[in-house]
This record gives structure tokens, C-alpha cells and sequence, in this order.
């Protein structure tokens, strides 16, 4: 197979092999359609495992070692524990000890507690990541210095990837809060709680083992169970697998920037005057503290206005619990819990719901929720005059987050970004953005404290708030007016290297991230 | 004279500022050493920005260091600027360019319910400030400026004077106590400041010695716009003397009083109710409108305590004050709301303006609502409360058509 860089239907060069196997370009919304049938794990029996449903083995060496770990294989983890995470690094340190090399690490993300793992990368234990690149590993990918090139997929991607047959999982290894002997996991209690496990989903369905590890084994049955314990291969107790304090983060803090407030007043004003805010419509808020205070604002006005939504789709948090638990919305449908109280929320409220990419976000199903949403507020490190959108490199190339569920939520009926129009003098607004995530064809509202922009595709929003006392502004004029403030910046300053794709929701290669010249 | 000078900051929460380091050598050209979070995409035009400042000043050989947080160019020249000049005898000042929104007066008699207070040496909290819409910003020189910063502040200020847009807000500045305030006026006069405040104003010459060097730097540099001025009254003597200052010069429009100063002068805790300081605010208030000025009150300090503002505004309202100081851009929106005309207010001066009207259609000279005989001042009020119903949108411009 010979490598080449083609343009893809976005106008992007993307290379057609990467890491040695071929993915295809994008092609446009909703235009690749793959044919065959999805992947599936061996078939197992039951005479292998033990009749009284024993899977504990005596550490994390072991059970690897059962799975019968080698060289070149791919290991997979979750992001439930966010930077509280124990495991993944306990994991690599397993593998080092055994002796293994050229591991592929997937996880559903990593956070700046895994720059242990660097070592790893650099002594070949592990090849290359796929998944979320922030933080200190996003800096050593940016660098240039990962043997493998990173691939960056959605939460959706991720479930599609796995599912397409196009990530083979080897082995998975789920962190579980509380589990029993069997296998059977959930998230919603144990001394390390963290809500759900929606993420290892697919993990647990396709790997070939897969190894529960938990800190707080029960008697069987463990019950609800999140994971089926007949996924299982092996259970593994650790002494402790999280950081609580860590696992629910500081991101869940509404912002206190008076600016942040004011483009949060905006989005949600924009909200109620463009008639999406009516009985029995439904949002989703990222975790962001714009984001959250979005969703303060908007409660207060449903309050106001004697508006109840249907479903609220999160990344639950306290702010959400209050509306469900004051009968402001009918249901949470929840894919990943940020707080303690969300948690709580979860094992007593029969209407707060915990779902998974495979229901949220999974393209290649048979529809997903993502897309029932009537409006969904995301953010974004760039937004350029054409409503394209990029949110895991900063303005000047470096790898800076990962893709999350937001390119999943782009399908919701309207995507709103509020974002400041620049940051510390960075330019949010831009003539183009460094590296495509979203394409502006799906995003329909850019709200900065200097204006709201709407995309030209929708006039109904247009029309609907043409005599509106909200700033609605032309995207080319924010951009120039923060041109006006800022100068016009340099292109960023970056080597042929190509360190990360990112990939569309489909699978197909949207665009490259480029190794940064420091 | 130190051989080394230094401007700015460059703490972890000192965004949008820099802060620059500047040794003067005899030869080796300019060598700079830039350390910046935006390098990537702004270092190339830092850089060439700091050289064509320096050779603004003649200096051609100089070590300078800068440590940058995303510093805006008029932040970079005005930390260069001030660095310089501690270490160079400048008279010379390299100025950002004149914002054509910036170039325009203010009326005496503008809206000023409202006004934001913005420490003179934070960028960061200046840049976004109009966005909130308050009807003024103050950009202070005084309290929130540390003693070894004012001679920066001055730069930044007066850089921020010509080179931020504040939407429509007017733009005031807080000079320091005299006689330090009138070398401040120096550096905010000919960037055609909309206002001063004169901190701690205790008599009539302290408003007509600002007055007086307000007008030599006018003319000195040929310029003509009006300047505004607002005294701050901060203590029992200034309370006694508020008719004094309030009558001191043509330019004062609003007389405002500051209460934290106050109540230390008096020997009295400052209390929620506000027993202590009721006498000192009726006592401005009553120079302000006999003088025909705008009363202001002072500031609500608990950011946090929305009830607690919302009450406060409500009094002072009450009282007869037309707006007060905040300190947090949240506030504005409660107390542009807290002072605008009640609907019973509105419905009342709809009536009296209409009678008004009506009499001087028919050539009466008395306005009569009913079986009662309206005054003129009373006209005049309603007048106003039209129009400020008119300008917050409490009232339609068809009003007319629906008063009965």
C-alpha cells in the first residue's frame, strides 16, 4: 500500500494509509456508506470459565497475562475517572513488567494524570494513542516525538470504529467502581463512584477479554449491573482505582468571568427568542462553565415562562439534577456524570437515564439520540467565517483536547457555540480554521460577546430574530472586528509531520494535525 | 537614576498584560528576548512593534526582555513606555492610534446610572468592559492602583484612553487625591477623557484647581472638548462642604459620595440599613440638586448579593439618587433596571406631560391634571422620566396614542 495525500470532500489533504492501514477520506455529510457486516469477539464457551462464576485473579500481571498479552496487541480503557484515573497507568506499568512491546493504547480519553505513560511511549512499550490528545501527551504528540500517529475520534467514532471492525480491541480493561466476582460493574456507587460506564460499552461487547478491575468487589449479584458480567474474562482487585476527588473535576464550576456570563445570557436568550424553548423541547450543555451557565440562564427563563423540557441530554451535573428534581424536564439522558450529585441522581431518580455512545452518538446505527436534540451548546477553540469549527488544536497547531461527544452533537436541530472571539489576544474568530473538526454546514449559531453570528443556511433562525435587541452580527465583521483588536496573526509554524488525524463521525479522515516547530 | 527599568506584570493571572524589562547598553543594537504565549502567531509583530517604539525614543541600544500573556499592542508600547522612562529622560509619548469612537464628547447631561469601575493597571479587565454597557467606565488611578504602579497606570490609561472601544460608555477616569491628581491629568486630558473624578474632594478650590489645569492643557495643546467633572465625597468635612464644591466650577455635572472612606471618617461601621451614612447622602444629594447636578451614589461591594443590591438601588432611588458606582460588571443590569421610572411613575408623567401639552396648545399658562395645578418642576420631571422610560424601552415613541 503506498501512501498519498489526497484532498477530501472538505477541502483538507488527508493521507489515505495511516499507521499502516487505509482509511477513507470524507466525503461529505452522510455520503460514506461502508457495506458488510460489523466485527464481533470469538465465540466463547462456558466450559472455559468457572461454574461458580469466580473470575478474580490475583492481580492486574496475571489476568493480562491470561489474555495472553503480546507484543503488538491493543489494549483498551475509559475515561469515566477522568484525571482521577489509577488504572491506566497501573496498566502500562503491568505491561512493562511482562515485557511487551508495540502495545496500540485506545482509550475513550486521556488526561494530564496519564504523563506517566510518556516513558512508555518513549521506550517502545507503547507504539502510539488513539484517542483523546491533551495535556502533557498532547504536547508529546504535538512534538512530533509518537513513534505511531495518533487518530482522534468522536465518542461516536469511537463506538463506530470499534463496531466497523476498523479498531480491533485485544484486550479491554474496565475500571469499575463496584463489581462483583462474576463480573457484573457499575459506576453508580463504590468508594471511587463516578456514575455511569456508558463508554466502555463497546468495549466490553467487542473486545476479545476483557478484565474488570474494581476496588470494591460485592457478592454477586451486582446489581444494577452496567457491564454484563458475560463479557467478562477476569476480575481484578486493586487496592484503589481512582482519585474521587479528581473523578468528579473542577470542570463542573460555573464561570465567574463576567464576559463568559454575558455570551451564556446570549446563547440562552437566543434560545427562548428563537422559539426553540417550548414545552416539551429538549438541550444538551457541555461541561464547560459557559455551557453550564447556559443552562442556569435557560432554567431561570423555563421558570419564568412555565416551560418544562422533555429530556435533557448531559454530562449531568448538579445544575441538571436541580431542574430534573424541581420538574423542570421530564428525563436526563445521561452519557457521562461530572459530579457527585449527578452520581446520586442516577441510583435514586427513575428519570435520570444513563445512556452510551452506542444510543447518543453510534453514526452507523439505526438513527441516535444526538440528533433528536432540538438544540445543543457546544464550545470550540476556533470558529472560522464559514462556521467550520475546530476543537482539538490551539490557534497555533498544538494538540489541545480531544474530540469528546461534540462532533456527534453537530447533528443536533440547532448547534449553537458560544465562544469568546478571542482569547488572551488568540483569535477565535478566523478566516480558517487550523484544523477542521466540525463543518460549518452543521453549526448554525456563533455566540461571542461581541456579537451572535447565524449561519447564512438558516434563514428560519434569521428570519425569527430580525428584530431581535440581541447583537446579531455577520461573521466577517466579528472576524475583522477581532483583527481590529488583535493584528493579524502569523499562520501557524508547522512541519511536514503529520502527528494526528482526526477523524468524521462516519470513520472517513476529515483532517491532519501537523507536527508544531517549537 | 536605576539603570534597569520595569513595567507590568506577568503573573499566572495577569492576562493580556506583559511585562517588560528594559537595560540601556552602548552598543549591540536592540537585543530583545521575547517569552510569549501568542509567539506562534504574534511574534514576528511584537517584536517589530518594540523595535519601532524604541526608535520612536531614539534608543538604539538596549537589552529588553518581555514576558508576555497576550498583551494587546497598546499594552505592549504603553509597559515599554513606562519601563523607559523610569531608567530615560522622556518628554516625548509614543502613542496607540486615536479610535475614531474615542474621539467624541459627551453630553453634560448624559444617563449615568451606572459606572464601572476598572482598576488602571489590569488590561485585562478593560478591554470587554463596554461590552456589560454601562454608561460609564472608570478607568481608577487611584485606590486600586498599589503606590509603585501609578506612573505605569498613567501610561496604560491613557493608552487605553485613545485605544479601547467601550461601546458608547463614557469614558471617565479617576484621578488621585491632589496634588498627585493633577500630574494624572497630564497624561488623560489631551486623550480626550469624557469625565474626572476628584477623589476625597474636601473644598471648591480642589474642583476649581482641576478646572484650571484641565483648561492650561487644553490650551497648551490646542484643544477644545468639554471634560466633566464628578467630585467624590469621602468624608465629614467634604460632606459639610458639598453645596461648596457642588457650585465650584461649570463643568461639574454630578456630585457622588464615596462610603467605605466615609463612614472610617465618621468612627462609624458601615451597616446594611445604612443609619450611619443617611445624613451624608441626603446632605449630597441636596447640594447636587441645588446646584442643579446629577446625584450618584456610592458603590455596592458584595458582588455576590444580587437581593442585597437590588435593595440598596431601590433605596437610593428612593432617595432621589439617579445611579450609583459598581464594581462588577453583573451589577449594571441591576441597576440600570432599579433606576429606571416605575409603571406607576411612567403612567403619571404620561398624564402630566400630556396636560402640559394640551395647556400650552390652548396658550394657558396654567397646566392643570384633573382638579390639580401642576408646577413646572413637576413637568419637567415628568419630562425626564419620559424620557429615560423612552430610552430604557419601558415606553413606546407612540405613547401619545395610548394615554388617555
Amino acid at each position: 500500500m503506498k501512501e498519498q495525500m489526497i484532498p477530501n470532500a472538505a477541502g483538507r489533504r488527508v493521507p489515505t494509509i495511516i499507521n499502516g492501514q487505509p482509511h477513507p477520506p470524507f466525503q461529505g455529510i452522510g455520503k460514506y456508506r461502508p457495506s458488510g457486516r460489523k466485527a464481533a469477539p470469538p465465540i466463547a464457551s462456558c466450559a472455559d470459565y468457572p461454574p461458580d462464576g469466580n473470575k478474580v485473579v490475583t492481580d492486574l500481571k496475571t489476568a493480562l497475562q491470561k489474555c495472553g498479552l503480546k507484543d503488538g496487541m491493543t489494549i483498551s480503557t475509559h475515561h469515566h475517572f477522568r484525571d482521577g484515573d489509577l488504572v491506566a497507568n497501573a496498566l502500562f506499568d503491568a505491561c512493562a513488567e511482562l515485557g511487551v512491546k508495540n502495545l496500540r493504547w485506545f482509550p475513550s480519553a486521556a488526561f494530564p494524570c496519564h504523563a506517566p505513560l510518556i516513558k512508555y511511549l518513549d521506550n517502545g512499550v507503547i507504539h502510539h494513542i488513539e484517542g483523546s490528545m491533551n495535556g502533557p501527551l498532547g504536547d508529546y504528540c504535538s512534538a512530533g516525538k509518537m513513534k505511531g500517529v495518533a487518530i482522534l475520534r468522536s465518542h461516536g467514532g469511537r463506538y463506530q470504529a470499534i463496531q466497523d471492525g476498523e479498531v480491533h480491541l485485544d484486550i479491554a480493561v474496565i475500571a469499575a467502581p463496584t463489581a462483583d466476582a462474576f463480573g457484573n460493574a457499575t459506576g453508580d456507587r463504590g468508594p471511587s463512584a463516578c456514575g455511569l460506564l456508558g463508554f466502555a460499552l463497546a468495549d466490553s461487547q467487542y473486545a476479545d477479554k476483557v478484565i474488570i478491575v474494581t476496588d470494591n468487589l460485592i457478592p454477586f449479584p451486582c446489581l444494577p449491573w452496567q457491564i454484563h458480567g458475560n463479557y467478562v474474562d477476569y476480575v481484578v482487585v486493586m487496592d484503589k482505582i481512582g482519585e474521587p476527588a479528581k473523578i468528579v473535576s473542577g470542570t463542573t464550576q460555573i464561570t465567574k468571568s463576567p464576559d463568559r456570563l454575558l455570551i451564556a445570557e446570549y446563547a440562552a436568550r437566543f434560545v427562548a427568542e428563537a422559539g426553540i424553548m417550548q414545552e416539551g423541547f429538549s438541550f444538551q450543555a457541555g461541561a464547560g462553565g459557559t455551557a453550564l451557565s447556559f443552562s442556569i440562564f435557560l432554567a431561570e427563563m423555563m421558570r419564568e415562562k412555565h416551560i418544562k423540557a422533555r429530556f435533557v441530554r448531559g454530562g449531568s451535573n448538579s445544575y441538571l439534577v436541580k431542574m430534573l428534581e424541581e420538574g423542570l424536564t421530564n428525563y436526563i439522558l445521561d452519557g457521562q456524570t461530572f459530579d457527585l450529585e449527578g452520581v446520586r441522581s442516577m441510583r435514586e431518580n427513575r428519570g435520570h437515564i444513563n445512556t452510551s455512545p452506542f444510543t447518543s452518538y453510534n453514526y452507523h446505527g439505526k438513527g441516535n439520540f444526538a440528533s433528536l436534540v432540538d438544540v445543543v451548546v457546544l464550545g470550540a477553540t476556533e470558529v472560522d467565517v464559514n462556521f467550520n469549527a475546530n476543537v482539538v488544536t490551539h490557534s497555533d497547531g498544538r494538540l489541545l483536547h480531544g474530540i469528546g461527544g461534540w462532533q456527534n452533537c453537530l447533528f443536533s436541530k440547532c448547534t449553537i457555540l458560544p465562544v469568546p472571539s478571542f482569547r488572551d489576544r488568540i483569535p477565535v474568530i478566523v478566516d480558517n480554521v487550523t484544523t477542521l473538526c466540525g463543518p460549518g454546514e452543521l453549526i448554525d449559531v456563533v455566540v461571542t460577546e461581541r456579537g451572535i453570528a447565524i449561519n447564512p443556511r438558516r434563514t428560519d433562525l434569521r428570519a425569527k430574530l430580525k428584530d431581535s435587541s440581541l447583537p446579531i452580527v455577520d461573521i466577517r465583521d466579528l472576524k475583522s472586528e477581532v483583527e481590529s483588536i488583535c493584528g493579524k496573526p502569523e499562520p501557524p509554524h508547522t512541519a511536514e509531520k503529520i502527528v494526528a488525524a482526526i477523524k468524521w463521525v462516519d470513520g472517513t479522515v476529515m483532517d491532519v494535525v501537523k507536527a508544531v516547530m517549537s | 537614576m536605576t539603570s534597569i527599568g520595569m513595567a507590568g506584570n506577568c503573573g499566572k493571572d495577569d492576562r493580556s498584560d506583559c511585562l517588560v524589562t528594559i537595560e540601556l547598553t552602548r552598543k549591540g543594537g536592540l537585543q530583545i528576548d521575547l517569552h510569549s504565549k501568542v509567539k506562534a502567531l504574534y511574534g514576528a509583530t511584537i517584536l517589530q512593534d518594540c523595535r519601532q517604539a524604541l526608535q520612536f525614543f531614539g534608543i538604539e541600544h538596549a537589552r529588553v526582555q518581555i514576558e508576555d500573556n497576550g498583551a494587546l499592542p497598546f499594552v505592549l508600547t504603553a509597559r515599554l513606555e513606562a519601563a523607559l522612562r523610569q531608567i530615560a529622560d522622556i518628554q516625548q509619548e509614543y502613542l496607540p492610534p486615536l479610535l475614531n469612537v474615542n474621539a467624541t464628547p459627551t453630553e453634560a447631561d448624559r444617563r449615568r446610572r451606572s459606572r464601572l469601575y476598572l482598576p488602571g493597571n489590569t488590561p485585562k479587565l478593560m478591554l470587554n468592559a463596554g461590552l456589560h454597557q454601562p454608561d460609564g467606565v472608570i478607568l481608577d488611578l487611584e485606590d486600586s492602583v498599589a503606590p509603585a504602579k501609578k506612573a505605569e497606570a498613567r501610561i496604560l490609561v491613557r493608552n487605553a484612553l485613545r485605544a479601547i472601544n467601550f461601546y458608547g460608555a463614557e469614558r471617565m477616569v479617576r484621578i488621585n487625591q491632589l496634588p498627585q491628581g493633577l500630574t494624572d491629568l497630564d497624561y488623560v486630558v489631551p486623550q480626550r477623557v469624557n469625565l474626572i473624578l476628584i477623589p476625597k474632594c474636601e473644598s471648591g478650590s480642589q474642583v476649581e484647581q482641576v478646572a484650571a489645569k484641565i483648561k492650561t492643557i487644553l490650551f497648551k495643546n490646542n484643544l477644545a472638548y468639554p471634560i466633566w467633572l464628578m467630585p467624590i465625597i469621602e468624608s465629614a468635612q467634604g460632606v459639610l462642604k458639598a453645596l461648596e464644591i457642588a457650585s465650584a466650577a461649570p463643568e461639574v455635572v454630578a456630585l457622588t459620595i464615596g462610603l467605605e472612606d466615609y463612614t472610617a471618617d465618621i468612627g462609624a461601621p458601615r451597616t446594611a440599613e445604612g443609619r450611619e451614612t443617611f445624613f451624608a447622602r441626603q446632605m449630597v444629594l441636596n447640594a447636587a440638586r441645588a446646584a442643579g447636578l446629577q446625584a450618584i451614589d456610592s458603590v455596592f461591594s458584595d458582588v455576590a448579593d444580587t437581593e442585597g443590591l437590588q435593595r440598596v438601588v431601590a433605596e437610593s432611588k428612593a432617595l432621589g439618587f439617579d445611579g450609583m458606582g459598581c464594581i462588577h460588571p453583573r451589577q449594571i443590569k441591576i441597576i440600570h433596571a432599579g433606576y429606571a421610572p416605575s409603571t406607576t411613575e411612567i403612567a403619571r408623567a404620561c398624564k402630566i406631560v400630556i396636560a402640559f401639552e394640551t395647556a400650552q396648545a390652548q396658550g394657558k399658562g396654567v397646566v392643570a391634571l384633573g382638579n390639580k395645578m401642576i408646577d413646572a418642576p413637576v413637568v419637567k420631571r415628568a419630562l425626564k422620566t419620559i424620557q429615560q422610560a423612552e430610552q430604557t424601552g419601558l415606553l413606546q415613541p407612540n405613547w401619545r396614542e395610548n394615554t388617555i
